[in-house]
């Protein structure tokens, strides 16, 4: 299993060369530098010039590029035009957010999508298949931040349920141990913490769950419905098994594997929604820090935070590998 | 880099041989599928209602959709709408001009950024992940090293958020229409390449097709002839549903301020974006474009979904 | 490895079930908790500031946060743009202007106990005109640069000449600063956040934790990032930045020298980027408090019981014009034609926030030197085809540049605004080519460097001085602009010299009227951005400098 990761990790270091090869230059090709951002209304034509002079922004891109793959190499991946902090730090606080936000959109589309996806299948072509099956495809075709608009106008403005927007209510000090703030909670006893920031989850968690949904829903029926027509199944269930034994041994496990594999899928369109979802809720995480360094020019920020993507990437996916291992002995990697 | 990748194609592997497994009258089959299916007529007819409008739409728009024909009328500083009466039926926009005209010949807009979005993802997808495809299975070791290339590239694509991905397009070309279409149609093209690369690479070890160039039939011939035919199943089903999708991400792309911008075509995404600021005092402003996007592409994906399952023989009651 | 059984799973629901009753009970006691002990007043921003260092920042962001915490020697009179003594009690300048004396209050304290002594202030003013390596960087020392010039040693070319000379302090509260030319920058710039008073020991301790970093590398100094370090003299010191979740925390200062002491304990700036965020936030009760509010929002937030104080105005917004770029523009007729068919009275009925006014010259009517016999241009469609036709411009084409996705106090929907203007000069038959830009950096770039016939842009002053907005345009060729005017360049580089403000404030008057007799471009409206408050509270009075002062803010 060792090599298996270490393999997968080395595999990674062509690609993120030439993809940051690539990125350099297409993200340096966006018109505009960051001087006009920094300045506003107060820049000039000689203030802008200071800045890119200061920046380097006037040396050859291949010197520029040198200059940041040399930083790279001793792992430091350079400031924040905009803030000013090194983007490393920037990701760690701002990303425990964006995870929390896709663990809980996540939480949501498994914990509905594989029970509506199972029952589906079972009760094929009834009312509950036909409901099950367009709700969850009426779930991607709602913009995500038009969801996100009304959700909040009901529970948090209307009923006041739920808060509408931030990850902590203002006032409650959490102590920061991990950048999680519901783990944060947990660890230093701050229960009412934990509890509020769980609160700010659920709205924009449900608005992110929309995308993934759909996709378990739809792939969990499809599978029960193959295993289902399954010869095993039928003898066991022939054997006089208990019908909970079958279900759960036999349907569900074996179900269970495709779901994983698209769970493992819909990461990166989450990653996606949480843009949309964090503008929509001011929630202080990644997806939203990167929109707007993309209209600053912040050109650290983004190929750091792209190489970064590219990491996470093949790290759900080398999760998801091992997940394969733990529901289904047959792909076990030795 | 190469398990998720690898996942797909081995999906679409699978998806084809079972195809190849039942042969031509399989999509005889599927067509009979598809008709008695209620997920398929529902989808079908929404779609076809949303053709029709959008292309007699600006013919029975009772007013001029851009004129600003009653501006004396809305005062969007003290929030004052005009909400639905005779002369307008769905009211007045911020700008004093007649919503439901707006929404017509919005139609019209959204179907084509739609389209040509797909189009171009369809395209350009479909002529990587044929390339590639056709490489590896026919092209012998210089091939191999093609395929690999044109595969690490799109699996950069696929590893950069599409959103971000689309933003930034739109932010190196500045903001119009055709940017819109082209940021969109960008992020679909790795999908579209991984699948016809999947689906080709299984036809390729089919029966027939050793059979083909057991026979001496050109690699050419095979690859155009047969193979290419044969495997583009799996992506027409596909295309259906990224036209849903690239209406979707059109308007989120106008959320987010880099729609397309030209107020002289009214666009659903456009007209939800704009509203979504008065979303309290004038909902029905927000929920009119919203109501038709959503509709739109669930009509595109019921429709798509049903046929991805009439396609599947595994899934025959 | 094990795999799971079915009774894990049904000890995850049953997990979930005694979540969700707790759930139930939790929100209960929630509610009864939040009604006693509110002493927080919470103010959601539109961003986070750039940095706790006054001196460092250049955005409102910023110094709405830094103003809580530290003062400067001259202040603006609340509700006001008067100035009226601040840490100085008394303030004068030799004839020439080129000496200002500052009387300072006695017994101020700064947050870490240290004592306002001339010598202090001109520490201060020493700290700046040495600023050496990256401090020098435009982006750390804008304000500085603007309107003191460069440093003892300037670094690089592009760093103007020190127009700053020195500091002297004669007695214990008396600071005597010298500069080499009078501008009009003096005495308005000396109430400028960026120049707010700093302790002497934080002053040491900031010297310790330097601006690090050369090249891309620009690294705020850590000191102006955290809360702790920085200390001034303000009603509020400022005790904590938790970036993470986009909130300043600051605490009362209970030894604060002035009248208007801190009427709550703590004050909170959280930022809440999304305009219908913030409301929503407001309306929930989770914000007592924000700025910007969408015109459209305010009936709304007034019939729900809040409160929405109406600000004066203090900036201008205007359609540009490049010249250079299309000879039709560079005819007078044409550009009197342009503004005769624009309906800028039906942007402010419709468009604008309560408090917003038509605009007829450069500057607010609340800046010195608004001058009422300026020429106007009234709405008139049938005129400006006329104008058009004499000028044998009737098939005019323009390239109008408007920026998307931004909100400026000035500018509440540029997109809006922008519609109806192309509507207007459509119907006088000119044909509008829209270019839609987003604002950073393209629009401004691309207004700046003249890529655009007309534009849409405007201005907040920083103080009360009519050079500060028409000295930012018209003080000399520009490319956004296009033309070369040396009676207009002339008046500006004459009254920037004039040391007297009481002569400024009559040149001032002269310069408008010619400015809008040339038509440079045409200045559209001023307009307050709103701010609200929930019932609850007492609002500060509000500014239209939008420098409220929080420590009147205090709960019913």
């Amino acid at each position: 299993m060792l090599r298996l990761v270490v393999r997968r990790l080395l595999q990674l270091i062509p690609t993120l060369f030439g993809l940051s090869v690539l990125l350099f230059l297409w993200i340096h090709r966006l018109p505009g530098g960051p001087a006009w951002a920094l300045l506003g209304e107060r820049g000039d034509e000689a203030s802008r010039r200071q800045i890119e002079e200061q920046l380097g922004l006037d040396e050859p891109l291949l010197v520029q590029y040198g200059r940041w793959l040399g930083r790279l190499v001793r792992l430091d991946l350079g400031n924040s035009v905009k803030t000013g902090q090194p983007v490393w730090e920037e990701f760690t606080l701002r990303f425990p957010a964006t995870v929390e936000l896709g663990l809980t959109a996540l939480l949501f589309a498994v914990v509905i999508g594989i029970p509506l996806g199972y029952f589906a299948a079972r009760r094929r072509g009834t009312w509950l298949d036909v409901a099950a099956v367009s709700g969850s495809l009426l779930g991607i075709c709602v913009p995500v931040f038009f969801l996100a608009m009304i959700l909040r106008s009901i529970f948090a403005v209307n009923l006041g349920w739920l808060p509408s927007g931030g990850r902590l209510t203002t006032g409650i000090n959490a102590t920061d141990v991990t950048g999680f703030a519901v783990l944060d909670g947990l660890l230093t006893g701050e229960f009412d913490a934990s509890w509020d920031a769980i609160q700010h989850l659920i709205l924009p968690g449900l608005a992110l769950a929309s995308i993934p949904l759909a996709v378990v829903v739809r792939i969990t029926r499809a599978s029960v419905l193959e295993v289902l027509s399954e010869d095993y199944v039928r003898t066991a269930e022939s054997k006089g098994l208990r019908k909970s034994v079958v279900r759960g041994r036999h349907v569900l496990r074996n179900a269970l594997l495709p779901v994983v594999t698209t769970v493992g899928l819909v990461t990166g369109s989450l990653l996606s929604g949480a843009v949309l979802t964090e503008s929509a809720f001011s929630f202080g995480g990644i997806g939203s820090f990167i929109r707007q360094a993309i209209s600053d020019r912040d050109y650290p920020v983004l190929m750091g935070f792209i190489l970064f993507i590219a990491l996470l990437y093949v790290l759900i996916n080398l999760v998801v590998d091992l997940t394969y291992g733990l529901i289904d002995p047959r792909v076990r990697v030795n | 880099m190469a398990t998720k990748t690898e996942k797909i194609d081995r999906l679409a592997e699978l998806t084809a041989r079972r195809e190849t497994a039942v042969g031509g009258s399989l999509w005889v089959e599927a067509f009979r599928r598809l008709r008695t299916s209620k997920m398929a007529m529902i989808g079908a007819c929404i779609m076809v209602a949303f053709v029709i409008i959008a292309i007699i739409g600006p013919w029975i728009a009772p007013h001029n959709p851009t004129a600003q024909l009653w501006r004396d009328e809305v005062f969007t500083n003290r929030g004052e709408f005009v909400g639905p009466r005779a002369e307008n039926w769905l009211g007045l926009d911020h700008l004093g001009r007649d919503q439901l005209s707006r929404l017509l010949v919005g139609a019209r807009q959204t179907l084509l950024v739609g389209v040509v979005a797909t189009v171009l993802g369809f395209a350009v997808g479909a002529l990587i992940g044929g390339i590639s495809g056709a490489a590896l299975a026919f092209g012998g070791r210089a091939g191999q090293r093609l395929d690999t290339v044109l595969m690490r590239f799109i699996d950069m694509m696929l590893a950069m958020p599409s959103l971000l991905l689309a933003v930034s397009i739109a932010a190196v070309m500045g903001q119009s229409l055709t940017t819109v279409m082209i940021a969109v149609g960008v992020v679909q093209v790795p999908v579209f390449a991984r699948l016809l690369r999947g689906s080709m690479l299984s036809q390729a070890n089919a029966d027939y097709v050793l059979a083909a160039r057991a026979l001496g039939v050109r690699r050419r011939r095979v690859v155009l002839g047969h193979v290419l035919p044969n495997s583009l199943g799996p992506v027409i089903v596909q295309s259906t549903l990224a036209l849903a999708t690239a209406i979707i991400e059109a308007a989120a792309l106008s959320y987010l301020g880099l729609g397309n911008p030209d107020a002289s075509q009214p666009e659903w995404g456009v007209m939800l974006a704009q509203a979504e600021r008065f979303f309290d005092e004038a909902p029905l402003m927000a929920f009119c474009p919203a109501l038709g996007i959503i509709i739109t592409a669930l009509g595109f994906t019921l429709l798509g979904e049903a046929m991805r399952e009439a396609l599947d023989p595994k899934l025959r009651s | 490895m094990r795999i799971a059984r079915p009774r894990a799973a049904k000890a995850i629901v049953a997990a979930l079930a005694i979540g969700m009753v707790a759930t139930a009970c939790a929100s209960d006691r929630d509610e009864s908790d939040s009604s006693g002990d509110s002493e927080v007043f919470v103010f959601g921003a539109a961003g986070d500031p750039a940095a706790l260092d006054p001196s460092l920042a250049s955005d409102g962001e910023s110094f709405r946060v830094t103003r809580a915490a530290f003062e400067t020697l001259l202040e603006h009179e609340p509700g006001g743009t008067e100035l009226v003594p601040g840490l100085a009690r008394e303030w004068s300048s030799n004839e020439e202007g080129t000496e200002w004396t500052f009387q300072l209050q006695e017994g101020v304290t700064f947050h870490d106990g240290a004592e306002l002594t001339g010598e202090v202030v001109c520490q201060n003013f020493d700290r700046w005109y040495n600023w050496s390596g990256t401090y020098q960087n435009t982006t750390l020392s804008y304000y500085w640069q603007g309107v003191f010039g460069g440093f003892a040693e300037n670094e690089s070319e592009n760093v103007p000449e020190p127009n700053y000379v020195g500091c002297e302090a004669p007695d214990e509260l008396t600071a005597t600063i010298t500069v080499e030319r009078p501008s009009a920058n003096y005495p308005g710039g000396f109430s400028l956040q960026a120049f707010a008073i700093h302790s002497p020991d934080a002053i040491e301790a900031y010297a310790e934790d330097d601006a690090s970093g050369s090249g891309e590398n620009i690294t705020f100094p850590a000191y102006s990032q955290e809360g702790g370090t920085v200390a001034g003299t303000g009603p509020f010191r400022i005790t904590e930045w938790n970036k993470g979740n986009g909130e300043v925390t600051l605490e009362r200062f209970d030894e604060y020298w002035g009248e208007t002491k801190a009427g709550v304990d703590t004050l909170v700036f959280r930022t809440i980027p999304e305009e219908s965020a913030r409301r929503q936030e407001l309306q929930a009760g989770d914000i007592h408090g924000y700025d910007l509010v969408a015109p459209a929002d305010v009936r709304t937030l007034e019939d729900e019981g809040f409160q929405v104080p109406v600000r004066g105005v203090f900036n201008i917004l205007y359609l540009g014009i490049t010249q250079e770029r299309q000879p039709a523009l560079e005819d007078l007729q044409v550009r009197q034609a342009i503004a005769h068919a624009l309906d800028r009275q039906n942007i402010v009925d419709t468009q604008l926030p309560e408090g917003g006014v038509q605009a007829t010259q450069f500057i607010p009517d609340t800046v010195a030197g608004y001058s009422e016999d300026v020429q106007t241009y009234e709405y008139d469609p049938e005129l400006a085809q006329s104008l058009l036709a004499e000028a044998g411009a009737e098939d005019l084409t323009l390239e109008f540049c408007y920026p998307t996705e931004v909100t400026r106090p000035y500018m509440p929907a540029p997109v809006d605004i922008y519609e109806l203007l192309r509507a207007d000069l459509e119907a006088v038959g000119v044909t509008v080519e829209p270019k839609p830009l987003t604002w950073n950096p393209d629009y401004q770039e691309t207004t700046r460097s003249g890529g655009c016939d007309v534009y849409l842009l405007g201005w907040t002053g920083d103080f009360n001085d009519a050079y500060n907005f028409l000295g930012t345009w018209f003080d000399g060729y520009s490319q956004e602009w296009g033309f070369e005017n040396e009676e207009i360049f002339d008046l500006l580089a004459e009254v920037s010299a004039e040391p007297d403000v009481a002569t400024r404030e009559a040149m001032y008057e002269e310069a408008n009227v010619a400015i809008m007799d040339f038509l440079p471009g045409v200045p559209i409206s001023s307009s307050p951005p709103s701010i609200a408050f929930s019932a609850d509270v007492n609002p500060p009075t509000t500014s239209p400098l939008t420098q409220e002062n929080f420590a009147e803010v205090s709960f019913k």
